[in-house]
């Protein structure tokens, strides 16, 4: 099976000032696929994750050389908003925005210019089910986002990244601050969206990336140590610094 | 690690004794600052409170401004207020929002930053001279109402915009990721969520700001404020009476003016302050109610 990649990052060099946090790294994602990428902490995987939806280009200081495409088309070629709601970001801790349940994932549709009351009715239902929220809050939609639990409102924030319809997903160690059973709820839900939508995960759950990534990447110190589908990589590392993490020796 | 070379730990009640002392010294402290402006609000009724009717706040001074009303003086402070917010608050809140959300870090900035902080230490007499300068001679205003509630406006104008700066900053970062991660611009980002979360605090600025321009008395000396005016003002390029100026005037300048009228003169400027701030207060609890996190 070669399909063209979904998402492909070449020859990504991204640094802070003078400080090269990824470098020269050239992977890429396949498509209706999950694409984990592991390694330590400082290893540069969300500082190339703000790549693929150019939020990097709104932090002081930081620069970046090399191509991102999406559907063979590069990504600074495409307005910014646009790309945005192709390319949908869940951040490590939950930030529900300081308005209501229904407010939070209505608004990106509303930026869009979504006026009709039922077409937003609509979306606002189905990300919130996708998101495996709708149960826990159908009742209480104008509550403030901001009063959910950790857990429901990372939900949350993933049913807001799923109100553009993104082709898409990226995920930022979404686990990092919510309880287990969440985190596999998530996880299931992940594994459905695939059939829909590319996803990238970051991680530093090597279980999490083994349970649901279709390919693995390793990255340390900002270099791409090495990717392969996630079995194998599991399995046959070829590089010992790999085997060493995978292990448990560090990290 | 031995457990044994432990901290030496001061016995509870010494402890205990310490923490009663300090509690006790802040509240010392905050009773010697309280006393002072209840004495002068609770001194100023007392004093005032007779002079007070519905012929004193609605007809004009006579026989030299020792009978009659002050409406002209109350009028004119409104209408001084009124243009200098017209012109500060737009401007400063404007200036704050490019400065938290545009400006960014860098030695322009700050250097920006510093004399703006400076131009709020500048003494208002100071800011009446610029005024007296630039919009009653250069600008060829006049001495009127216009002149006198931009120099009003000029001197709130700092804190205003060093206001505006804070409150925008302190609604978290991560909002304005999430905002820019589903596709919202910097503006959309900043009307649809930091603005709105802003609000407060952005007018408890402007609320300081109008008490500060309803009390103060030199940036109008020069530039907008009549000595005696008994009518009302109908346009910006009239001159008009103001409260602070009036009080001034009572207190020394005209002869034979009974304790009353002075201090119900005063009276009346610390309920003209007190309604603007009761207003904006009561807004700020309105706009606070729904934002938590």
């Amino acid at each position: 099976m070669v399909a063209e990649p979904h998402v492909q990052i070449e020859g990504l060099t991204l640094s802070y000032g003078p400080r090269a946090v990824v470098k020269n790294v050239t992977l890429s994602a396949p498509r209706n696929g999950i694409l984990g990428i592991v390694g330590p902490a400082g290893s540069g995987k969300s500082s190339m994750l703000t790549c693929l939806n150019r939020t990097i280009e709104l932090t002081p200081g930081a620069s970046y050389t090399g191509t991102v495409r999406l559907d063979g088309q590069d990504v600074r070629s495409l307005e910014a908003s646009d790309l945005r709601r192709r390319v949908a970001m869940v951040l490590p801790l939950p930030v529900g925005l300081p308005m209501s349940v229904y407010d939070n994932v209505a608004f990106a549709p509303r930026l869009a210019g979504v006026r009709r009351k039922t077409e937003l009715d609509e979306i606002v239902e189905r990300c919130i089910t996708q998101a495996a929220l709708w149960d826990e809050v159908k009742d209480r939609l104008d509550m403030l986002g901001t009063r959910l639990s950790g857990g429901q409102q990372q939900r949350l924030t993933l049913a807001r990244a799923l109100s553009t319809d993104p082709e898409v997903l990226c995920l930022d160690e979404f686990s990092i601050a919510i309880d287990p059973v969440t985190t596999m709820r998530i996880e299931a839900v992940l594994t459905e969206l695939k059939e829909r939508m590319t996803i990238v995960l970051v991680t530093n759950l090597l279980m999490q990336a083994r349970r649901i990534a279709d390919v693995t990447a390793f990255m340390l110190n900002g270099e791409l140590i090495e990717a392969g589908p996630t079995g194998d990589l599991f399995v046959f590392a070829r590089d010992k610094r790999t085997n060493d993490y995978l292990a448990g020796k560090f990290g | 690690m031995p457990t044994d070379a432990a901290l030496p730990i001061e016995p509870l009640e010494a402890r205990h004794r310490r923490q009663s002392v300090v509690e006790l010294a802040l509240a010392a402290a905050t009773a010697l600052a309280a006393i002072p402006a209840l004495a002068i609000v609770a001194f100023i009724v007392y004093k005032g409170a007779p002079a007070i009717s519905w012929a004193f706040l609605t007809e004009m001074p006579v026989s030299g401004m020792t009978k009659g009303g002050i409406q002209p003086a109350i009028v004119g402070t409104l209408w001084l207020v009124g243009v200098s917010l017209l012109f500060s608050v737009p401007v400063g809140i404007l200036a704050g929002m490019y400065l938290s959300e545009y400006a960014g870090e860098s030695r322009l900035s700050r250097i920006v930053d510093l004399a703006i902080v400076n131009l709020a230490g500048v003494p208002s007499i100071v800011h009446a001279l610029f005024g007296l300068g630039a919009f009653v001679l250069f600008l060829d205003f006049g001495t009127s109402i216009l002149s006198g509630g931009l120099t009003l406006g000029v001197m709130t104008l700092p804190v205003i915009i060093t206001s505006t700066k804070a409150a925008m900053q302190s609604v978290p970062h991560n909002f304005r990721v999430a905002c820019w991660n589903l596709g919202a611009s910097r503006w959309q980002t900043i009307w649809h969520v930091v603005l709105p979360n802003a609000l407060p605090g952005i007018l408890t600025g402007v609320i300081l700001q109008v008490s500060r321009a309803a009390g103060e008395t030199a940036p109008v000396l020069f530039t907008g404020a009549a000595f005696y005016l008994p009518i009302l003002p109908t346009t910006v390029w009239d001159q008009t009476m103001a409260l602070s100026m009036h009080v001034f005037a009572l207190v020394t300048q005209v002869p034979n003016v009974s304790e009353e009228l002075k201090y119900g003169t005063a009276l009346v400027l610390l309920g003209v302050v007190l309604c603007f701030n009761s207003f904006a207060i009561v807004l700020r609890l309105y706009l606070r109610r729904n934002r938590r996190w």
